[in-house]
């Protein structure tokens, strides 16, 4: 059983734009050394899945550089390993022949690479799902039931104040799939959410390309599932670990915050042979002085800390100076705080210097971003 | 084509390190553990690549097992080339002889072919077992501009330490004329770091006439270096006023990570230009509980702190329960402390248990020496271990026998 792995790196980068002005979706970071592609990366290099390519839109520069060559995810290979598939526009673009805008157009434009492969199958996914999932297993289930198509779901709790858009799948009795569903303004209860992770045989897949191209279809959901549902054998496959996505920077901080329950960790992090990878940056070990005071936090490598911290994430390289108190924030990258300052709900993006005695509070429910660079 | 390289560095790998007793049991010294996330050698081998130096012939011999497997294919340094690299060099069998290496001499003559292949001018010579950040490239630059034919790297010691060291006697231009290897009555201050470096044939001539004296004990520090200073040639001592330190005993080890400690560190892991590179084993964040306590300590990613830990360095995945306290210790990867033991001026080696309410160890202050844990133990829960001990498996078993657990 051979598979080749697809991975959409700018989907849903509106959703935190905040996060995403100067990056993918893909390379957003995330639980202290993270970026968001590491967990599906990290699922498809588990599941012995040695070929990756991830889809690239815009902004992706910073992917580049987290990506590298891949060698960090055992990636740089041979045979397969990890090729990114930037956009392009062929020769005889007209003016109205610019990048792709969904899915399926993102497919489209992939085609060659698709019909070039030569795995067998090909498990398509998003890159901001945060969870540590056998897809090795999952391909499995999908080759036994025979399906024309498999997608993963799993039973979640959709709060009215969900605004964003979440598909919703439903399923009979036999797991086929009847109906997908984008969710707006669901007044709150457990729905089967699509996860946004597909398994197909690639002939499969690369026939609905040339469908879509030969009707020029735009959506994949609409397009290609909902209208073959009838004729075509789409089946569920149900993931029951931890899953989460992020809709919106409030999403964000509440999904990072969530890294401090000891069982959100162990689903991710602490299942046996299934690490999540990432770039090696070669950090010194964190250095505690001897008044600092740290509670109930996730600290990377490298921090420097001289305060208290409490309730809070630290990436690589944060400093926290004497007498300053860091609450329920999360600093990013090399983020510099000075002497005498608190910060209570801050998230600062990277680089972030905040000088001797500033006071920044947010709100759980809005918490308070400072941009990448800045400087208070 | 013709291709070359300008140095290259020998690293000496193989010593066992008998003075770190059950460390270096199943591995050899240059694999031991250091400051949280790096082992001895990624000290050396970070110096190479970070002085430009990217060939590296690393002489094993005792345990290599571990070792060769940290280093693999060496591309957490960046030593992973097509012409060049790291390279593992154990003793071989060769059609006419098959040898242990027999001295640190002797064991870089058997690999002269090696060195041939890349047809360097001059010779690193190195040894693993020592912690210090060091640009190779200045002393290079040194031994150049004296035109010498080996230059030893020196290092300032305290006189009344002198005499544990080879002391190098100068004079002002810093050539060398005499070397005494531990002097009663010391000269000079300036203890031989270990580091040489020599022009290849130089080296190799007086490499081939050791090996052919008989009462030759094949050492650098015994052999090489007298014999070319009673030849004349230009010896030179290179002045470095880093931190280093030799971490052969178990009292140097645990100094040597303390050091890492302070607000003020002896030596520093993190300035950016020198920094030192270990193989990562894709660890999460280490995270730390609500009651916990971390004072003056190095945590490292994968712990997950919920006791106490106070002037301590921690490696990976090292897990304290809440209300253990570990204190003045040095904690190797994946160690469980369970709940309300006390760890106390202990070095303890990785995969081992202890037990709820144990006590290992004796404050700092009381204690007659360091308490040395061994790997992969299971010191059951109520366990009384006393200071200046050495725990392998056997004496667990013999304290077990005597009923030796606590309450």
């Amino acid at each position: 059983m051979s598979v080749v792995g697809i991975i959409f790196s700018n989907i849903h980068d509106k959703n935190i734009s905040e996060l995403t002005r100067m990056r993918t979706m893909a390379s957003v970071p995330f639980g202290c050394r993270y970026r968001l592609i590491d967990f599906t990366l990290s699922n498809m290099v588990n599941s012995g899945i040695t070929h990756v390519g991830v889809i690239t839109h815009y902004n992706y520069q910073s992917l580049m550089d987290h990506i590298g060559t891949g060698k960090d995810w055992d990636l740089a290979r041979r045979q397969g390993g990890i090729q990114i598939l930037p956009p392009y526009i062929t020769a005889f673009a007209n003016t109205q022949n610019s990048l792709y805008t969904t899915r399926l157009e993102a497919l489209k434009s992939i085609n060659a690479f698709i019909s070039g492969c030569t795995e067998e199958y090909v498990v398509l996914s998003d890159c901001d799902l945060i969870c540590n999932i056998d897809l090795d297993a999952m391909i499995k289930h999908h080759i036994e039931t025979g399906a024309d198509a498999t997608f993963a779901i799993k039973s979640s709790y959709i709060a009215a104040s969900d605004r964003n858009s979440i598909s919703i799948i439903e399923y009979n009795e036999n797991c086929r799939v009847t109906d997908i569903t984008e969710h707006t303004g669901y007044v709150g209860g457990f729905k089967d959410i699509n996860l946004n992770i597909w398994v197909m045989r690639r002939k499969y897949l690369e026939d609905i390309i040339q469908d879509a191209i030969a009707h020029n279809y735009t959506d994949f959901t609409k397009d290609v599932i909902v209208r073959n549902l009838s004729g075509a054998d789409f089946r569920v496959y149900k993931y029951d670990c931890y899953f989460a996505s992020v809709s919106s920077l409030a999403d964000y901080y509440f999904c990072s915050m969530d890294l401090l329950n000891a069982d959100t960790r162990r689903a991710l992090f602490g299942v046996n042979n299934r690490s999540i990878f990432t770039k090696v940056r070669n950090s010194a070990p964190s250095i505690y002085s001897s008044d600092a005071q740290v509670k109930n936090s996730l600290i990377a490598d490298g921090c420097v800390i001289e305060g208290t911290v409490e309730n809070s994430i630290l990436f690589r390289g944060v400093k926290v100076g004497t007498g300053t108190h860091i609450k329920n924030s999360i600093l990013m990258q090399d983020t510099l705080t000075g002497d005498n300052i608190y910060l209570n709900c801050v998230i600062t993006d990277k680089n972030v210097v905040i000088r001797d005695g500033r006071v920044l509070s947010g709100h759980e429910t809005r918490p308070f971003y400072i941009e990448k660079n800045s400087y208070i | 084509m013709i291709k070359k390289k300008e140095a290259v560095a020998m690293l000496l790998a193989g010593g066992q390190g008998s003075r770190l007793y059950l460390l270096t049991e199943r591995l050899a010294k240059p694999a031991v553990p250091f400051g949280g996330k790096y082992r001895i050698i990624d000290f050396p081998l970070s110096n190479c690549i970070n002085s430009g130096i990217d060939t590296v012939g690393v002489l094993t011999q005792y345990q290599p097992l571990a070792l060769n497997e940290y280093i693999g294919n060496g591309q957490p340094w960046d030593l992973d080339r097509t012409f060049g690299g790291v390279m593992m060099l154990p003793p071989y069998q060769a059609s006419k002889r098959a040898d242990w290496y027999k001295g640190t001499a002797n064991a870089i003559y058997q690999n002269i072919h090696f060195i041939r292949k890349y047809d360097p001018d001059y010779v690193v010579i190195l040894s693993g077992d020592h912690i210090y950040k060091m640009d190779y490239r200045s002393m290079l630059d040194f031994h150049k501009k004296t035109d010498a034919d080996c230059t030893i790297a020196v290092f300032e010691v305290p006189l009344s330490e002198a005499n544990r060291f080879g002391i190098m006697n100068t004079n002002e231009d810093m050539s060398v004329i005499e070397f005494e290897e531990k002097p009663s009555q010391p000269k000079s201050t300036q203890a031989s770091m270990g580091v040489y470096i020599f022009n290849t044939r130089k080296l190799f001539e007086y490499l081939t006439a050791d090996e052919e004296d008989a009462s030759s004990e094949k050492d650098f520090g015994k052999n090489i270096i007298p014999a070319m200073l009673n030849a004349g040639e230009r010896l030179f001592a290179y002045k470095f006023d880093g931190y280093w330190k030799d971490v052969g005993t178990i009292d140097s080890l645990w100094e040597a990570n303390m050091d890492l400690l302070g607000d003020r560190p002896m030596l520093s892991l993190r300035d950016g230009s020198r920094r030192i590179f270990s193989r990562n084993y894709a660890e999460p964040p280490h995270f730390v509980g609500s009651n916990a306590v971390i004072s003056n300590s190095l945590i490292t990613e994968g712990c997950e702190i919920y006791g106490t830990v106070i002037n301590s360095v921690l490696s990976g995945g090292v897990l304290v329960e809440p209300n253990a306290i570990v204190k003045d210790s040095v904690i190797f990867n994946d160690v469980i402390i369970k709940s309300a033991s006390t760890v106390n001026y202990t070095v303890c080696d990785r995969d081992t248990v202890i037990g709820a309410g144990s006590v290992v160890g004796k404050e700092r202050q009381e204690a007659a020496g360091i308490t040395l844990i061994g790997t992969e133990l299971v010191i059951r829960d109520g366990t009384v271990i006393p200071d200046n001990v050495k725990v392998s498996a056997a004496f667990l078993n013999e304290l077990y026998e005597k009923g030796g657990v606590g309450q």
